[in-house]
């Protein structure tokens, strides 16, 4: 087992403990932070069929390593507008919940709408 | 010749762990916030100075050793900083 | 069973151990420290995996700048009680969410022990535009991102900027053209003062060499713009300058000018050198610094102003 296969290994782990991460937590940042580590488990994915595409002189295939610095930062732009938003929603209603029941009053009647 | 620098590096990294080592024990281990930050900076600060004395007779370049030099130097000047932001903080009382 | 192999599982439990207390973590602030050691660790697996370049930008952009914004985000939302914070799943939930993840992890490792034999890889293609005409780079991955996939890099910054215009728009009406909200208190502590002046310069110093030495070095534009957006927060935080008006021209032009010079030269390449976004052979190398340049200027302004989130005025709901 080579150290590729085995940090491939350990993203596939990560990409599982940050669904898991994702379902579970209620707060919109700590499910944010779950959705980074299925990102970065998936970028050690990549990084690992980058090792192994090691050819023509190269210790490794420079295309999926593009990707992935590509993607680490289309990752944080779109981390940084969940959080604006977050952050919005926080200012105007002072709640952060993302359950729908939490925002209707009890006698709303959803059903005549 | 190379291997009185490898017994050299081996000597000082050794030195540098286990100042790191000393100063996670203070981490986990000591009572207060003011504590545990004091043996962080003070510990931490000297493992790293050692680490990087060791690593610098394998730097081929004057100019490499120098960058890991500055290295050290950027390391200690934000945890210093850093410690000092956290303790002003600590004192005021708040989390 | 050798020293580094030893290592090595030493390290994935690491990072495995740091990504559970980023689970399990009862607190958000905590959770976001956890991560940002995760992200630490994570550019260690990269340095081992031959990757250097992506260790640099998951160090940077991965660990420091989104710790940055995480930590802002969490001080902002922690100034009233949030039991949300406190609240536990039910059990179901729990249990069916460990399921789906044990799954989807399982069939992933699958996937990965059980890849074609001989790999397919791009390298040789990669290789080729890296040394021949075309570029002239000694970095692969820096060939790869400007001259191989130079389209896809340009639609990346594209991205950034649709996020950072995103970002403005969630800001309160009256508040459009507004500077965004300061990053700390009008009279920061002398610590942080001398922080931004001492570490400022030089870590400009650094991001500006990350990104001229990552043509033929590993480096290049988004590690050393990362490095200059957070030595901007850094002089930001210490109030040695003041963050801009959003409506500011030389900020809008300063954003777009990467994709805009890149675009520029692509559709020069198509009159000049044969097809689009192909560069004449004789001037490869120092055209490719030159939009790297203006990239490099683009990064570091988009990023700064995706930490510093949508414009602010006092009053405004």
């Amino acid at each position: 087992m080579t150290p590729a296969v085995l940090a491939a290994l350990v993203g596939a782990a990560l990409v599982g403990l940050g669904l898991y991460g994702l379902i579970v937590h209620p707060h919109p940042l700590r499910k944010l932070l779950a959705f980074n580590l299925v990102g970065s488990g998936a970028f050690l994915v990549f990084g690992m069929v980058a090792r192994r595409g090691a050819a023509a002189g190269l210790a490794f295939d420079p295309v999926p390593q593009a990707m992935v610095i590509t993607g680490i930062v289309v990752a944080f732009a779109a981390s940084a507008l969940a959080v604006a938003l977050v952050l919005r929603l926080f200012a105007t209603s002072g709640r952060v919940d993302l359950d729908p029941r939490v925002w209707t009053r009890p006698d709303d009647d959803s059903s005549t709408s | 010749m190379s291997t009185a620098i490898d017994a050299f590096t081996i000597v000082c990294v050794a030195a540098g762990v286990f100042f790191y080592v000393a100063g996670t024990v203070g981490l986990l281990r000591f009572p207060d916030s003011p504590s545990r930050l004091h043996a962080l900076t003070k510990a931490d600060n000297l493992g790293l100075g050692l680490v990087a004395l060791g690593l610098l007779p394998r730097e081929p370049s004057v100019l490499g050793a120098l960058k890991i030099v500055v290295i050290w130097a950027l390391v200690m000047l934000s945890g210093a900083s850093t410690a000092q932001l956290i303790g002003r903080v600590l004192r005021r009382g708040r989390r | 069973m050798s020293i580094q192999t030893f290592l090595d599982i030493a390290l994935a439990l690491l990072v495995i151990g740091v990504a559970v207390w980023t689970i399990v973590a009862r607190d958000l602030f905590v959770a976001v420290v956890a991560y940002v050691v995760y992200g630490l660790f994570l550019a260690l697996v990269w340095i081992r995996m031959y990757a250097p370049d992506v260790a640099l930008t998951e160090a940077a952009v991965g660990g420091g700048v989104t710790g940055v914004l995480l930590v802002a985000a969490g001080k902002r939302l922690d100034m009233s009680a949030i039991d949300i914070d406190r609240q536990k799943p039910s059990t179901t939930l729990a249990i069916l969410a460990a399921g789906c993840s044990i799954l989807l992890a399982g069939v992933l490792m699958i996937v990965i022990l059980s890849l074609p034999a001989p790999a397919p890889t791009l390298a040789p293609q990669a290789a080729a535009a890296a040394s021949g005409p075309g570029a002239g780079l000694g970095n692969p991955i820096t060939a790869v991102l400007m001259s191989y996939r130079s389209f896809d890099t340009m639609l990346e910054k594209v991205v950034l900027i649709l996020a950072v215009v995103g970002v403005w728009s969630v800001g309160a009406d009256q508040a459009w053209g507004a500077a965004p909200a300061p990053f700390g208190p009008d009279r920061p502590y002398d610590a942080l003062v001398f922080l931004a002046k001492a570490l400022a310069p030089v870590g400009a110093i650094i991001g500006f060499h990350i990104f001229w030495t990552g043509a033929d070095a590993p480096g290049g534009a988004f590690q050393g713009g990362a490095l200059l957006a957070a030595m901007w927060m850094v002089a930001l935080m210490g109030r040695l300058i003041e963050l801009p008006r959003i409506d500011a021209r030389w900020l809008r032009l300063a954003l777009v000018a990467g994709p805009a010079v890149f675009l520029a030269v692509g559709i020069a390449g198509a009159m000049l050198a044969g097809s689009f976004f192909a560069y004449p052979s004789a001037f490869a190398k120092p055209l490719i610094l030159s939009i790297e340049a203006f990239m490099v200027l683009s990064i570091a302004v988009a990023l700064t102003m995706l930490v510093a989130g949508p414009p602010y005025r006092k009053g405004a709901p």
